[in-house]
């Protein structure tokens, strides 16, 4: 069983104003939620820059190795077939397919890198802070000091910009 | 300590930045009107766009869907009876192998160009009035894509068989396709073009589904939940999803410039005159957005009355659609002429006699539909009056709509009409069936549009959320 206060504001300039107040009261802000991306939350909570470029190259660089090691094997090895007398090993002839898969294999990988590191998939049962895919911008935030009691936290989210301040437990 | 007063004294807040430069008033800048009229707040936006799929269908939408499923339905019947009967049934003969079904796959394909332009192009040079009209413009390019991948499937004759253009393992060999084939290009020039515009714009969909979810109850509440993937809106999974979404932009953008080009080069890789040339792909492309940023403005012009979207759809994006259709129409302009002046370089003979048949032959008609629709009038929008009227402006995407219809079937038919020996030429007539065939590809479309329109979020709400006025006091775009 983890603790941790919750806080909503209604604008995003109050919840990035409100996360560095919480710094300084010492409360760390550990998520936060929002029906839009709010620029510059990232740096305000600590969040690395994605890896989803590495992978997406990956994925390009696997499709296109994969097209044109599949495109000469079946042209030049598998089944030669002479097609108006070009050679059978055609790479000029072969560059669209590779491109478009180079693309495809990149866009594909893309998207589901992005669901499955953000644990989405179709079905999954979750239940969103009130708002919060509406107007409101949500932030949790746990005390440094273990022991403070849960009124005083409320009280320095209020302090920090929120219009309500409450304590959830999280199994 | 001191970083944290650091942070503190860089936080954002609403105060007025004393430091920036100060405008005077009374000094508007058009570019700094503010996107979304009306001075929305968030809820509001919420609310606004949600209003046409939380109450009943009106009257004007279900005349709509039923008028677009009386089209759907003739085309059923058309490819239906050509399906069993055979390509026969269509107007072609040995000489212009390609027609309707052709022209209309072309025209489909480039239709689609524009979504994804402006949702990925545009987001990638960072122009935010794309966030009004992205969502819906995607849609159209899938649906676009849709009905252009429908002609050369039913021009196969057995589409029954339309699996054979993929590699796959068979017992015939294996044998292997054709990868020098530019029909085979197309297959997957399509299908990757297809796939990566539905996976942008159901990626885009997800927090707008997540939206509906927690306005719905019952089983719609059930329904967006599951299509929503359990989205919460997290930091985290927004900093993931903005860089997916960047991601997914700089793959899609080459893909804009690629796949009409690879259709392109079912023309320019052969020898037909008035085919055979290196202009054609850029041709393609520029006629392509040209086409469909007309399909948008139109679509646009009709929702934004019929669904009352004015605050979102204002003026200055018709404009904006307007300048980019002057501009694609100028270079459309362009193509036409230097086509005309290689032909006449080339000192080819045949090269020669195909431009010669296109501006005097027995379908010169069609040819100057096309150059007056797309060169001379999308030109009438630099006046300020016509570009004043909602009305004119919708005339003229229409007509560019025609005009663009006009330009595929002119290379196509009017190329293949008389080639090089005056003894093989002919002409063409489409038949009733081919007909069916082209108003079912329309049907399909609005049907698929209509039903688009009436049961996901026609404007992405997060995005319009990003761009509303007050909320970014200090933001310079």
């Amino acid at each position: 069983m983890k603790r941790r206060h919750l806080a909503s504001f209604d604008d995003e300039h109050a919840l990035l104003g409100a996360i560095a107040r919480c710094r300084a009261a010492q409360l760390d802000v550990v998520e936060a939620w929002s029906p839009h991306p709010v620029h510059g939350l990232d740096a305000q909570l600590g969040i690395p820059r994605s890896r989803l470029p590495m992978l997406a190259f990956a994925g390009g660089a696997t499709g296109l190795v994969l097209g044109t090691v599949f495109q000469y094997w079946s042209s030049a090895v598998d089944w030669p077939i002479d097609v108006g007398g070009k050679p059978f090993d055609s790479l000029p002839a072969f560059m669209p397919v590779m491109f478009e898969l180079t693309v495809l294999c990149a866009g594909l990988t893309t998207v589901f890198a992005l669901l499955a590191r953000s644990r989405l998939w179709p079905g999954k049962v979750v239940r969103a802070h009130p708002g919060v895919t509406d107007d409101r911008f949500v932030l949790a935030a746990v005390p440094r000091d273990p022991t403070l009691p849960a009124h005083e936290v409320d009280r320095m989210l209020l302090a920090a910009g929120a219009e309500r301040a409450w304590e959830e437990t999280i199994p | 300590m001191a970083a944290e007063l650091e942070v503190l004294a860089h936080a954002p807040t609403r105060a007025p930045n004393p430091h920036a430069p100060s405008r005077p008033s009374g000094c508007a800048v058009p570019s700094e009107e503010p996107l979304i009229g009306g001075g929305k707040t968030l809820t509001q936006v919420t609310r606004d766009v949600c209003a046409p799929l939380e109450r009943r269908p009106t009257f004007a939408w279900w005349a709509a869907l039923c008028a677009a499923l009386a089209m759907l339905l003739f085309g059923v019947w058309a490819v239906g009876y050509q399906t069993a009967t055979g390509i026969g049934t269509w107007g072609l003969n040995r000489t212009v192998g390609w027609g309707f079904d052709i022209t209309n796959f072309v025209f489909w394909v480039g239709i689609g160009h524009a979504g994804t332009l402006i949702s990925a192009v545009l987001l990638l040079f960072r122009q935010k009035w794309r966030t009004s009209i992205n969502r819906s413009a995607e849609a159209m390019t899938i649906f676009a894509v849709l009905c252009a991948a429908l002609f050369p499937v039913i021009h196969m004759g057995r589409p029954w068989l339309a699996f054979w253009v993929f590699p796959y393992p068979n017992a015939r060999g294996s044998l292997w396709i054709n990868w020098r084939s530019a029909l085979l290009w197309d297959v997957f020039a399509i299908s990757t073009y297809f796939t990566i515009s539905l996976l942008f714009w159901y990626v885009g969909l997800i927090p707008d589904l997540a939206t509906l979810r927690d306005r719905a109850r019952g089983w719609r509440k059930k329904l967006f939940g599951w299509l929503s993937f359990g989205w919460d809106g997290s930091g985290r999974t927004w900093s993931r999803y903005e860089m997916a979404c960047m991601l997914l932009a700089s793959l899609a953008t080459p893909l804009v410039v690629s796949v009409h080009s690879v259709v392109s080069t079912d023309f320019a890789t052969s020898v037909v005159p008035g085919w055979h040339t290196t202009v054609l792909p850029p041709y393609f492309v520029i006629g392509a957005v040209f086409s469909g940023f007309a399909m948008v403005l139109t679509l646009m012009l009709i929702a934004r009355r019929v669904m009352r979207f004015e605050d979102y759809i204002t003026v200055r994006h018709i404009h904006a659609m307007c300048k980019v259709l002057v501009f694609t129409g100028s270079i459309v302009g362009l193509a036409y002429a230097t086509e005309l002046f290689t032909a006449w370089y080339s000192g080819n003979e045949y090269e020669m006699f195909a431009f010669e048949n296109r501006l005097h032959g027995p379908m010169a008609w069609a040819y100057w539909i096309m150059v007056s629709c797309n060169v001379f009038v999308p030109q009438l929008l630099w006046l300020r009056r016509v570009r004043g009227s909602m009305v004119a402006i919708f005339v003229i995407s229409l007509l560019v709509n025609v005009g663009m219809w006009f330009e595929r079937f002119v290379i196509i038919v009017v190329s293949l009409q008389r080639d090089f020996l005056p003894s093989s030429w002919s002409s063409y007539c489409p038949t009733l069936v081919e007909f069916g065939a082209m108003v079912g590809a329309f049907g399909l479309f609005f049907t698929l549009f209509l039903l688009f329109c009436r049961f996901l979020p026609m404007i992405s709400m997060f995005e319009v959320k990003t761009v509303l006025a007050p909320a970014h006091p200090k933001e310079h775009a």
